[in-house]
């Protein structure tokens, strides 16, 4: 079966002076793990949250699970589970007391113990919120979103600011809820997290979907799969690199070279000859795997997050 | 988990009802400081029969017999002293009159005290009568210091009022407004919870305070200062509830909008302090002018103060308060009601 379970067509949201988002069509499988891949401010939780119902858009048209938010929302919202960017929860409640107000709101769903347990915060159970970590509290909100046992996860940049064990945790959460049937939207913008848990991965920039597809379809339209980042004392233009042969496309940004090369061990020496002939001093050389993020990189000429 | 512990507006009120216990300061601003306040005023306003009235006398002939005539009157207390000192005790208040001795007496005091103007009655009598006046007419006094008439009597039930007012309007608003910046709301708006439940459970969590509240004053004035409560202890409990939910539906809807605690305290102050000071809660009503009565008697809290006194005071029965019920009920109502059109989720 591969009903569509959140469709979005010609979205668009603005504010007073800025177009949040800017005619954005979306389609996620029943099923599937779909991602929205973008920089600061790209408009993802804009796009989030009116699929939520929580904002209306200015223009387009949002079915979830075939329905529409002006009709029977409370009926939707009981199969949905959603975690905000950020989300906050009463400071003096104890976790398994918030998980349980949370499960009040639900007809259906596990026990709050069954929910704080597959978030792994069992221990931490009779705790006040307010004495959790980031990383706890991220967990928290995971354990409200799934305690109705929703048909759809949407997560808003689940695992930003949290250290990587912590993020394992959280994907481990997310896969468990996949092999259980379920569909996925979140958003992220760390690329490993994309190209982890998603089937496939919408990169927005400035409220557009530029590029749409697997995380592997995605880098594979880079046609290679390696990256070679030069610094060099003294500038050289782009072009000048470009006429190799092994060396299929060229950019340049805040001084770095980087050239999209199919084998490495090729064309790297290439390179060096031809730097050699020319007199410029290397002062980085490094090689990498392409990722979503040079994909993002070749697409805008910028990268996910500001370094 | 029983159907009914799970149920959403319970779980909801028993948040919000943790959320208040949980707060220290809460505690202090809705059980000791009533408290105190009703002591502190108890004390220094206290019966304590009547109260004598201090005169200074100038040092100068005829100053010895007028000390002495004045310290055996009832109700009033003479010294000897310089003219200086006279002076400046009268000024700040330390005596209520002066006599300087002489032909004719002189009294020197100050028309504006009621003090002073007391004073200058009981001196000129006592002092009249030493030197041979005879009354026309025999009278007779009779003293009222019958429990329920005194300043506390009237005092309690008003403290009462004001606090319902004040507990279910921080308690309430500065909450909501709370969870609206902290984005806690949208959380909950985002599940498939039920809007008015929450606000339904806003109320009812302040109702399960409430009771703790009230037993805290009410007890402590009963046993301190055994002030009387004539009407049934059910009416007094059935008033105080509504109080409470008038007051938290006023809560409800000053919180609606606000964004800032800034904002919500700005407009929490704004609406509050004219019932301070006009509802009746330190001094009666009845001195206001004419013009600001049907204002002053349709404010919920003169409502609720007045429902108050009546039953404690007055023994009223709830029929003999159906105005003030009235009154407090649409305010209930229609800030409820107002709440939810407004209410601002996110
Ligand atoms: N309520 C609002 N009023 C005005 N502008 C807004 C509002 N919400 C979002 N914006 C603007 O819309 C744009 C998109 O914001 P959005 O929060 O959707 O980005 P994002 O992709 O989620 O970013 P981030 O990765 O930082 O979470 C930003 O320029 C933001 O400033
Ligand atoms: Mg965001």
């Amino acid at each position: 079966m591969n009903a569509i379970a959140i469709r979005g067509r010609g979205l668009v949201k603005r504010f007073d002076d800025v177009i949040a988002v800017d005619g954005l069509d979306l389609e996620v499988r029943s099923g599937e793990c779909f991602g929205l891949l973008g920089p600061n401010g790209a408009g993802k939780t804009t796009t989030v949250e009116m699929l939520e119902g929580l904002q209306s858009p200015t223009a387009g048209e949002i079915e979830i699970l075939g329905r529409r938010w002006d009709r029977q929302a409370t009926r939707l919202r009981q199969r949905l589970g959603i975690q905000l960017q950020q989300s906050e929860f009463q400071d003096k409640l104890t976790v398994l007391e918030t998980v349980r107000l949370f499960r009040s709101f639900y007809e259906r769903g596990w026990s709050a113990e069954q929910a704080i347990q597959t978030v792994s915060l069992q221990e931490k159970a009779r705790a006040y919120v307010r004495k959790l970590s980031g990383g706890q509290k991220q967990r928290l909100s995971l354990a409200c979103a799934l305690v109705g046992e929703p048909e759809i996860l949407f997560l808003d940049e689940p695992t930003t600011g949290l250290d990587p064990q912590s993020r394992l945790r959280i994907w481990d959460v997310v896969a468990a809820f996949r092999q259980r049937g379920g569909t996925v939207l979140l958003t992220t913008h760390y690329m490993e997290e994309a190209e982890r848990l998603c089937d496939r991965v919408a990169i927005i920039d400035r409220g557009k979907v530029i590029a749409l597809g697997s995380p592997a379809e995605l880098i594979g339209s880079l046609r290679a799969d390696h990256v070679v980042e030069l610094e060099l004392e003294s500038p050289l233009a782009p072009e000048t690199l470009a006429v190799l042969d092994e060396v299929l496309a060229v950019g340049e940004e805040n001084g770095t070279l980087r050239l999209t090369v199919r084998h490495p061990h090729r064309a790297v020496p290439l390179l060096l000859g031809e730097l050699e002939r020319r007199g410029a001093k290397l002062t980085r050389l490094a090689t990498h795997h392409a990722t979503l993020e040079d994909v993002f990189v070749e697409l805008t000429g910028r990268h996910l997050r500001d370094s | 988990m029983s159907r009914w512990v799970g149920a959403p507006l319970v779980q909801l009120s028993l948040a919000k009802t943790r959320e208040l216990i949980r707060e220290p300061e809460a505690i202090f601003w809705v059980f000791i400081f009533p408290v105190l306040l009703a002591l502190s005023l108890g004390i220094a306003f206290r019966a304590s029969g009547p109260e004598e009235l201090p005169i200074g006398v100038e040092q100068a002939t005829g100053a010895d017999w007028i000390v002495a005539t004045l310290g055996e009157a009832p109700a009033l207390r003479a010294e000897l002293m310089t003219p200086e000192t006279a002076r400046e005790k009268l000024r700040t208040g330390a005596v209520a009159l002066v006599v300087r001795p002489g032909t004719p007496w002189t009294y020197w005091y100050d028309p504006t005290r009621p003090d002073s103007r007391l004073a200058r009655l009981a001196v000129d009598d006592a002092l009249q009568r030493a030197a041979g006046r005879t009354d026309p007419h025999a009278v007779a006094t009779e003293e009222l210091t019958e429990k329920g008439s005194r300043y506390i009597d009237f005092l309690i039930p008003g403290l009462l009022g004001m606090n319902l007012m004040g507990t279910g309007m921080w308690g309430i608003g500065f909450s909501i407004v709370n969870a609206r910046q902290k984005r806690l709301l949208k959380g909950k708006v985002a599940t498939p919870m039920r809007r008015s439940h929450y606000l339904l459970s806003q109320m009812a969590g302040r109702m399960i305070f409430l009771l703790l509240e009230v037993g805290v004053l009410v007890g402590f004035a009963v046993w301190v200062f055994d002030v009387p409560v004539r009407g049934a202890w059910l009416t007094l409990a059935a008033l105080c509830l509504g109080g409470a939910l008038t007051f938290a539906g006023l809560g409800l809807l000053v919180a609606a909008r606000p964004q800032t605690i800034e904002g919500v305290s700005g407009l929490m102050n704004f609406v509050m302090l004219p019932m301070w000071i006009c509802s009746g809660t330190f001094f009666s009503t009845a001195r206001f002018p004419d013009f600001m009565q049907p204002a002053i008697q349709a404010l919920p809290l003169t409502a609720v103060n007045d429902a108050l006194r009546g039953v404690m005071v007055e023994g009223a029965s709830v029929i003999q308060l159906w105005d003030e019920l009235a009154i407090a009920g649409f305010w209930a109502v229609a800030c409820f009601a107002a709440a939810m059109w407004l209410f601002r989720w996110s």
